[in-house]
């Protein structure tokens, strides 16, 4: 059966209503009281997303109020902990805003701990506690508030970014379709803001079955930001990067208040400090080695070099920071130990169910921690995602085009995990990031009054394309008995499997330790080639449900693609502990400290690879 | 975790105008099998262990039970979420139990006002590099600039 068509009109499309996509729609609608910001979201606002769950810190609070600390400060730690290469404009430019977006969420109602003098407790140097079971709820009251309930679109998902037909190198808008009735959306717009989040299950997990659900970044977040974008050509940056986070074994619990609020240590089976006694391992890298605090990846290597010696299990020393910091007192022990649950309880409920099933009492025992299966994003402890230009009044000539947080492509802008080379936002700073972006969004509408012209021919190819899947069930499920088996087809949960096989065993996946290498990596492209034809021929759906996944497939895998064909490109090991180029082994300063950028040509199909280089901004 | 549904309890939500675990899934789970009118969870395999479902169920019907792949049968993890504040029940295997409450909103839901005590956008305002409301939320005197372009 034809789906029905919906056509909507809006001035700034926001695609995704996470953290990004709720800072946008609410930024927008301030800026442009007149203009229609329309809001699409796959899932429900209220819960959508990375912070689907609530979280327990707001990782990224400079205290600028109370002096605490500077925009420059923060520049210099995330450019030391990404290994010397950010954007530093965009970096730079999050960290003098995001104090007001905390502000905000305190105002909305989020609960913040506070000191006696009523200062915002700190977890580390840029995080502080919060009481977030309500994180999203709140943000998203305050977005669907700001733009109207007739402005939001939920259980749509979107696919594609439409062109301008009078000018290829401009966006006009979006389609998809609701995941709950048969109905195709045409969303027309000036501009576009995608901010759908980072990709997760690109790679076999290291937990089988069941535990395929439990990634430790959003299981929702699947490379649609990354895809849909370089699709229309917009340039990307950092796809090479990763984040490869070191969490408790298997619930993938956070270990941050374990590490900065709680301080406590992690060791080897044998009670060895890896950050002491690999500390040699650090001398190969210099000068990120001697660095203070350790870069992220960096620690990740030692913790990686003694799991290699056969050291492992590596433990968290629960068990011995609850009693150093408790000092035998019982009261202070019991208030330290429901701050460690609410840890979890707040953003990583998994954890804490393991946990009562293993029955580990965190102030007995220890717990084991471990290092995950890459995650591809740009707004935690990794910098994958889209070239876009910085803040006028910061951004050096190399580095601006017009509109803050605008990519290649005119008119389409992203953040939070969408924006490359500009790492450590988490929930606050995407939120920040978002409005960034809306703002400018706003001015390019000012700009460019016309109205926009949409390709009908364009569209109802997609249109066609997007629904295949159905139609390839329907003329092919006679060929089986066993649906899920099928000589024609491919259902997406097999498609899954295979995309994470091929990463895992050739794209430095858990499963070679992170490692990989020229010849790898290029048998692994071939193989994606195989599976792109496939997913183009041969993808199934049986519901829409499964159409859903389909997409979400089809997104994932051009993520993947393009994170091998970065890391084909970048000739050294820049990440250590996040992966290794075992043919060029070292951090190579002198020919890779820049950027390594990619553009897809949708005319040819054609990927273009080549640098960019990487400007020191702040001291 | 997978989530799933405790028949017994689960009515459907036929007094709700749509199922409550269907509306809020994150990842699109959740179904109302209409001929049972009982919800389930249609892809355990992709569940993130969100809770975001046996927090929203009226009728406290949704549970959740360990990944099988990782996790010991036995223990549960149980919230009970009210307007301001959340409380959990963590049943560990071996039969003890720990109990915690959270707060969750200092504000009732649905009061959130966003734009209030923010002065009227102007057309320079749109070209200025500061954010709605800023200086005034970042509650300094005024926003950073890098001295320095590089
Ligand atoms: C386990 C975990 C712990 C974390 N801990 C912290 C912490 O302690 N402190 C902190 O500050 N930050 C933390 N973060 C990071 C923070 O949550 C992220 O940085 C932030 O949410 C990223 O924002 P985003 O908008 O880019 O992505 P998200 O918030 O994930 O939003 C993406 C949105 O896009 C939607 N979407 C995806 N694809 C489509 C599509 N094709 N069509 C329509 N909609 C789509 C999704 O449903 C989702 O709503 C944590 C994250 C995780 C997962």
């Amino acid at each position: 059966m034809e789906p029905t068509v919906e056509v909507v009109k809006s001035d700034v499309l926001v695609v995704g209503g996470g953290m990004a996509g709720c800072g946008a729609a609410y930024e927008a609608k301030y800026w442009g009281k007149n203009l229609r910001v329309v809001l699409v979201e796959k899932a429900a606002t209220e819960r959508s997303g990375a912070v689907a769950q609530g979280l327990s810190a707001i990782n990224t609070y400079l205290g600028q109020r109370w002096g605490e600390k500077t925009p420059e400060d923060f520049v210099r730690y995330v450019r030391t902990d990404l290994m010397g290469i950010v954007r530093e404009d965009l970096v730079y430019d999050v960290a003098r805003h995001v104090d007001s977006s905390v502000h905000l969420f305190e105002e909305w109602g989020l609960p913040i701990w506070k000191t006696d003098e009523g200062k915002y407790v700190r977890e580390g140097p840029w995080q502080i506690m919060i009481n977030g079971e309500s994180y999203k709820p709140i943000v998203a009251e305050a977005a669907k508030t700001a733009i109207g309930a007739e402005n939001l679109y939920e259980r749509v998902i979107v696919t594609h970014l439409l062109n301008d037909p009078n000018d290829p190198g401009r966006v006009a808008g979006a389609v998809g379709f609701s995941v709950r009735e048969n109905k195709f959306y045409v969303f027309q717009a000036k501009s576009v803001i995608v901010t759908c989040g980072g990709a997760t299950l690109l790679f076999r997990p290291r937990s089988v079955g069941e535990g395929l659900g439990r990634t430790w970044y959003a299981i929702f977040d699947t490379g649609s930001t990354f895809a849909m974008m370089a699709q229309v050509g917009a340039e990307m940056t950092q796809m090479e990067n990763r984040f490869i986070p070191s969490r408790f074994k298997d619930g993938y619990g956070p270990v941050g208040a374990w590490f900065l609020l709680l301080k406590s240590t992690a060791t080897n089976a044998y009670g060895e400090n890896y950050m002491v006694t690999q500390a040699d391992e650090l001398k190969k890298y210099e000068p990120y080695g001697s660095a203070k605090p350790t870069p992220t990846p960096l620690r990740n290597h030692l913790m990686l070099t003694d799991i290699l010696a056969g050291k492992g299990p590596i433990y968290m020393r629960t068990d011995e920071a609850l009693a150093r910091l408790s000092g035998g007192d019982k009261k202070k022990l019991r208030s330290l130990e429901s701050e460690a649950w609410e840890d979890f309880l707040d953003m990583t409920i998994s954890q804490a169910g393991l946990w009562a099933a293993q029955n580990i009492a965190p102030e007995e025992q220890p717990s084991e921690i471990t290092l995950a299966e890459p995650y591809i994003m740009g707004s935690h402890s990794g910098c994958a995602g889209m070239w876009v230009s910085g803040p006028e009044d910061i951004a050096p000539p190399e580095y601006f085009w017009g509109y803050n947080r605008m990519t290649t492509v005119k008119g389409l802008f992203t953040a939070g995990d969408g924006v490359g080379a500009a790492p450590h936002k988490f929930s606050s700073g995407s939120f920040t990031e978002g409005r960034l972006a809306a703002k400018a969004a706003v001015q390019y509408c000012a700009d460019h009054p016309g109205e926009i012209a949409v390709d009908q021919d364009k569209v109802n190819a997609l249109q066609a394309e997007i629904f295949k899947p159905f139609e390839t069930f329907e003329k092919n499920q006679g060929a089986s008995t066993t649906p899920e088996i099928n000589p024609k087809y491919l259902l997406p949960k097999a498609g899954l499997t295979r995309l994470q096989k091929i990463m895992d065993d050739y794209a430095a996946g858990s499963g070679t330790w992170y490692r990989t290498n020229e010849p790898m990596l290029t048998r692994g492209l071939e193989l994606l080639g195989a599976l792109k034809e496939d997913l183009n021929n041969a993808m199934a759906a049986r519901n829409l449900h499964e159409l859903l996944r389909c997409w979400e497939l089809v997104h994932r895998t051009w993520t993947a693609e393009s994170h091998v064909r970065h890391m084909l490109h970048r000739k050294e090991t820049r990440w250590p502990g996040y992966y290794y180029r075992t043919d060029f082994p070292d951090v190579d300063d002198a020919n890779w400290r820049k950027f390594v950028n990619s553009k897809f040509d949708p005319a040819t199909g054609a990927w273009e690879m080549g640098t960019k280089p990487y400007l020191q901004l702040v001291p | 975790m997978p989530s799933f549904i405790n028949p017994e309890k689960c009515d459907g939500c036929k007094a709700q105008d749509k199922t409550a675990c269907q509306y809020v899934c994150p990842n699109d789970l959740m179904v109302l099998d209409k001929a049972t009118n009982k919800a389930y969870n249609q892809e355990p395999d992709l569940c993130w262990e969100c809770y975001s479902c046996v927090k929203i169920c009226p009728t406290q019907a949704i549970d959740v039970r360990g990944y099988a792949d990782f996790v010991p049968l036995g223990g549960s993890v149980t919230p009970l979420r009210g307007t301001d504040s959340i409380m959990w029940t963590v049943q560990f295997r071996n039969g003890k139990i720990k109990r915690f409450k959270f707060p969750t909103r200092t504000k009732p839901e649905g009061a959130i006002q966003p734009f209030a005590d923010m002065p009227e956008p102007t057309p320079e305002g749109l070209k200025a590099q500061e954010l709605a409301g800023e200086p005034k939320w970042l509650m300094i005197e005024k926003m950073a600039r890098l001295e320095d372009k590089g």
